[in-house]
């Protein structure tokens, strides 16, 4: 799969696609989209990297090992549903949303974090198996 | 603070298995961890058990939507009480897999795994959404897969595809019925739902629902003719692993069958039919199949179906005392079946194997440890005082006020296979003379264990025999609860009451 097109494009896609990823994740309120399908984007923009590249140089763009978001996600969805329990006395999940609009994001409210919990677990979960099996292979 | 006290297991072992994930490579951290947060968890769990017990059915609006449009979570009597059986199995599990699961298995995340299970299962106790059931259905379904296969060996990947498949299936099936129903009645609030399809005019189909619904939680919950994933799959993974689903998994079934069938569909004497129909013939098939195994593990998997079958004809009779037979059953079969596969694994330990017939001179080997194990042995089979006694009294005098003879035949057949069955075991076990078994190489004996191994293992099967004991000598107590359990149950508008408020039922009315 080396070949010089491929190559060429996975270093414009790979930002591409993590953009439209996010783009996705922060319209997923009232349209469709949310943590779930952005993060399958974001990491669909890995994969690619990984196919043009190999997994070795994926590996290093990642940094840490991509296992490793899963707790990460699961912790910030998890704090994302007992904060109204904890501070608030509002029942488990409660959106709890800041009262002013800010600007590109639009309301901030705690499902956004809960939101990118799913996102981290989903990029978490994917790159693991995908990995596991290109490694295995 | 104890507004949201339903939600606190359910968030307790969230906690615990995000912790436990970070901690991925430190063994001996998970270990601590996970004993650690189950001790806490049967605190908090008898700390809902007191309050509901004081202050009655408690509920909490999850992201504070109103039902019937939100899920809501609802901790009644039932609930409460399994949710603390769950803790204390979990407890008891925990401290006996940080001893005798390998090293290897442990280190692909068998402890988070596990503690998500436990969540899966306190999820499915307190819901009252009947979508949000089979969501906690998948999650502990899931979990379960990973612990069935972990560890990879050829005979328990065997064993996790007939699991997989039919499971799969149960879903399947769970789903559609869920489908029907809400088409029928546009709604999935379990307590809605009971007043709507109380209204539908066309029985017919309400009947056929409930049919689905019966074969999927039938298969969950290993009932005559849909159990056969059950002994081939059980004996196969570790033994802490088959102590919690011989624990709890099947009576997660159970539990789905009896709030569906007292609360939902009510009163419907062809499905009642069924259910005894049902439950007379896993009572046999379960007795005999135990009967004529040799491997340990698969005779214990073979009692779990025939036992299934008392708490089903305690459902089938449908009268408040059979209930209150069924719930007791529930509360004592819980503990006792974690406890014996703990039994056969420490045996295996012990031997190196669990075949019947090469096994022997126990006795005369560990005469102390054997008096412990008699506990939950004679506890099975109900021999008075011990705890499986007390619950066939309720379910026999239910059959004898029904005028179901034939069931009352069932439930005196089943006991005394069962102690046969107990009987061949304890001779076989305990006291045959030893038999020389050749030496397996890289195998940890219990002999060469280290001391604090040694009592890990020992300390939960101890636990769990206290609480046996306590349910046969405390019986008066376990009894109240039943009763109280079944008196909810029976009269499923104080249910309704409690989710909807009194007001929308009589919106609902007019």
């Amino acid at each position: 799969m080396k070949t010089i097109i491929l190559r060429t494009a996975s270093t414009y896609l790979l930002p591409l696609l993590l953009m439209f990823s996010i783009f996705i994740l922060l319209r997923g309120h009232y349209s469709p989209g949310g943590g779930f399908v952005g993060g399958l984007i974001a990491s669909i923009a890995f994969v690619l990297h990984s196919f043009a590249r190999g997994l070795d140089n994926t590996k290093e763009l990642l940094k840490i090992h991509p296992g490793f978001l899963m707790p990460i996600g699961l912790a910030l969805a998890f704090l994302a549903g007992v904060t109204p329990v904890l501070f608030f006395d509002l029942p488990f999940m409660t959106g709890l949303w800041y009262p002013d609009h800010l600007p590109v994001i639009g309301s901030l409210g705690s499902a956004l974090f809960f939101d990118l919990g799913v996102y981290l677990v989903v990029v978490g979960v994917t790159l693991t198996i995908i990995f596991t099996i290109t490694e295995s292979a | 603070m104890t507004q949201q006290l339903v939600l606190y297991p359910l968030l307790l072992q969230m906690f615990l298995s995000i912790v436990l994930m970070f901690c991925w490579r430190k063994i001996s951290w998970q270990r601590v961890i996970s004993i650690v947060g189950s001790i806490i968890n049967v605190g908090v769990s008898i700390w809902l058990f007191s309050y509901i017990w004081e202050n009655g059915t408690q509920i909490v609006l999850a992201g504070n939507w109103k039902p019937p449009f939100g899920i809501i979570f609802v901790a009644d009597t039932l609930s409460a009480t399994l949710v603390l059986l769950t803790a204390i199995s979990g407890l008891a599990v925990s401290s006996f897999s940080s001893a005798s699961v390998v090293a290897a298995r442990l280190k692909f995340g068998y402890f988070p795994i596990f503690h998500f299970l436990l969540l899966g299962l306190n999820g499915a106790f307190l819901t009252g959404d009947i979508f949000n059931l089979y969501v906690w259905f998948e999650i502990i379904i899931i979990s379960s897969f990973v612990l069935i296969t972990l560890g990879g060996e050829k005979a328990q990947l065997e064993g996790s595809v007939k699991y997989f498949t039919l499971n799969i299936l149960a879903s399947m099936i769970f789903l559609t019925a869920i489908a029907v129903l809400y088409g029928l009645t546009g709604s999935l609030n379990m307590a809605d739902l009971a007043l709507k399809v109380a209204a539908i005019e066309n029985r017919g189909l309400v009947s056929i629902t409930a049919i689905l619904f019966l074969v999927a939680f039938g298969i969950k919950a290993a009932v005559f003719p849909l159990y056969f994933w059950l002994p081939d799959s059980y004996h196969t993974p570790p033994s802490a692993v088959a102590a919690i689903f011989g624990g709890l998994l099947t009576k997660v079934g159970v539990y789905a069958l009896i709030r569906v069938f007292t609360l939902i569909f009510v009163g419907d004497q062809f499905i009642e039919n069924i259910i005894l129909i049902m439950a007379v013939l896993t009572l046999f098939s379960g007795g005999l199949g135990a009967l004529v195994q040799n491997n340990l593990r698969k005779v214990f998997s073979y009692l779990i179906i025939c036992h299934i079958g008392y708490m089903i004809a305690g459902l089938g009779l449908f009268t408040e005392v059979a209930i209150a037979g069924t719930i007791f059953y529930l509360i004592h079969d819980i503990i006792v079946k974690t406890n014996l596969f703990m039994v056969s694994g420490l045996i295996f330990r012990m031997r190196g194997t669990n075949s019947i017939r090469n096994l022997g001179g126990l006795y005369a080997d560990y005469p102390k440890l054997s008096l412990l194990i008699a506990i939950p042995l004679f506890s099975l089979v109900g021999i008075p005082p011990l705890s499986g006694f007390w619950p066939k009294i309720s379910l026999i005098i239910a059959g004898f006020q029904a005028e179901r003879w034939w069931v009352v035949g069932a439930i005196i057949f089943a006991s005394l296979i069962t102690l046969i069955v107990i009987a061949k075991v304890w001779a076989n076990v305990v006291w045959k003379e030893k038999k020389e078994l050749p030496v397996r190489l890289n195998f940890r004996y219990f002999d060469k264990l280290k001391t604090i191994r040694k009592a890990q293992m020992i300390a939960p099967m101890i636990f769990l025999s206290l609480v046996s004991l306590y349910i046969g000598f405390g019986a008066e107590h376990i009894q109240q609860v039943s009763s109280r359990v079944a008196g909810e149950l029976m009269d499923n508008q104080q249910y309704i009451e409690a989710v909807l408020g009194k007001e929308q039922i009589i919106d609902h009315e007019e």
